[in-house]
């Protein structure tokens, strides 16, 4: 059973891995503006499905390792993940039973949170261009939310992540 | 409370850290060679792609990209036959005007392995760092003309920012009648904003910018970009003049990192 723990926590660093890897994939000009929040998705995922293990610290670790990957002021995507983790933790009792797409809706209200918050930093620096095209990634992380659901939850039925 | 407390104060303490006292440098570039992994795997559909391009290619094309490789090369031959004597007519000019020799700079080629993935900033991740002989401030520049210059340097990794993001300028003159200027990034790939033009200036369209070596981080003479738009409104103090980068910022697989004679003493 201990060693089934184990596993668990390799599989939660795997599927983070994977938001990463998917997070600096190299997208064409049209499209980069619209990359979703792969990392927001997965961190509301396993905050929703294991919320007594994965929480506003995890969101402060992750978004650490996406602040590295931006090149973006250290701080920045940790403070915002922290946030989102903290409100799923808040409405994951909520989240559990409601529909799949109510589920987006929320998605999307965290992703804009998260946006925002990362905004706000980058205003703080100096880097700030173009107006509310920053808010894309929350429609499209809403939009491929029951993609990222289904294959997380199928990860973690694989694994017998509890 | 306390989950919640300590991971905010710990975000609060990098960033206070990291954007206003600039403390972390040497952190990131440990976070960055962690980072490397990740770069090449993301980088990896691109690779295969451009594999399969040069490795599973007809013969037809390959004898057609030969001759045109040959003739190109016939005629950049013809061009440099002048070189040598105009290379030494040169040095004894400046010798006789008294300037400085001009020192041909040194260059190593580096690949892109991943551009920032956060569209508002322009940066690039190099597969050169410190082993290589990489340091913050060095230009960056491909076939064309100025790309712009290192920020972070990591032992296998080096992060450059381009000239066309919003945090970055470059002294440039213009290349027909030596006007000094700055121009600064738009936060757009194709444009950059010539800035505090007066309305008299001799500026118009077609003009070539070249940096001018003030400042003393860029050499001088590479081309940064062409004047695409001059608007002069009376009510304005300054003229609003646009130019488009000649550096292909946004296709360029391989960069040149330029050691100029200047920064090698200093090493």
């Amino acid at each position: 059973m201990a060693d089934r723990g184990g596993h668990g926590y390799a599989a939660i660093f795997l599927t983070f891995v994977a938001a990463y890897v998917l997070a600096v994939v190299p997208l064409p000009l049209w499209l980069q503006w619209g990359r979703p929040e792969w990392l927001a998705l997965t961190l509301i995922y396993w905050c929703i499905a294991l919320p007594e293990r994965v929480g506003v610290a995890t969101g402060l670790l992750v978004g650490l390792g996406l602040d590295v990957l931006e090149g973006a002021a250290l701080g920045q995507n940790a403070f915002a993940l922290m946030v989102v983790a903290l409100l799923a933790l808040i409405l994951y009792q909520r989240l559990r039973v409601s529909g799949l797409w109510q589920q987006a809706a929320v998605v999307f209200v965290l992703v804009c949170i998260n946006q925002l918050i990362c905004q706000w930093i980058q205003n703080l620096e100096g880097v700030s261009v173009v107006p509310l095209l920053f808010l894309l990634p929350a429609l499209s992380s809403a939009l491929l939310w029951p993609v990222v659901l289904h294959s997380l939850r199928g990860v973690r039925r694989y694994y017998r992540v509890s | 409370m306390l989950q919640i407390l300590g991971p905010t104060l710990v975000v609060l303490g990098l960033l206070t850290a990291g954007l206003y006292f600039n403390k972390l440098q040497s952190t990131r570039a440990v976070l960055d060679t962690l980072a490397s992994p990740i770069f090449w795997v993301a980088n990896l559909p691109t690779r295969v792609s451009e594999w399969t391009a040069t490795h599973i290619q007809s013969r037809s094309d390959l004898l057609e990209g030969n001759e045109r490789l040959r003739r190109e090369n016939l005629i950049l031959q013809g061009r440099s036959q002048k070189m040598a004597s105009l290379q030494s007519e040169n040095v004894r000019l400046r010798a006789l005007l008294n300037s400085s020799a001009l020192v041909r700079d040194d260059v190593l080629v580096a690949e892109l392995i991943g551009v920032s993935p956060d569209p508002e900033r322009l940066q690039l991740v190099l597969n050169k760092g410190e082993g290589d002989g990489v340091f913050l401030g060095q230009p960056l520049i491909d076939a064309d003309g100025l790309m712009g210059q290192i920020v972070e340097v990591s032992s296998g990794i080096s992060r450059a920012l381009l000239i066309t993001d919003v945090t970055h300028a470059v002294p440039v003159q213009v290349n027909r009648n030596g006007v000094r200027a700055i121009a600064e990034g738009t936060g757009a790939l194709e444009s950059l904003e010539v800035r505090h033009i007066s309305a008299t200036t001799d500026i118009r369209e077609g003009d070539l910018l070249v940096t001018s070596g003030l400042g003393g981080r860029f050499p001088e003479g590479y081309p940064v970009a062409v004047v695409i738009n001059v608007e002069r409104d009376p009510g304005e103090v300054f003229v609003r003049v646009l130019a488009a980068p000649t550096a292909a910022l946004d296709r360029t697989r391989h960069v040149l990192l330029v050691f100029t004679a200047q920064q090698s003493q200093e090493d």
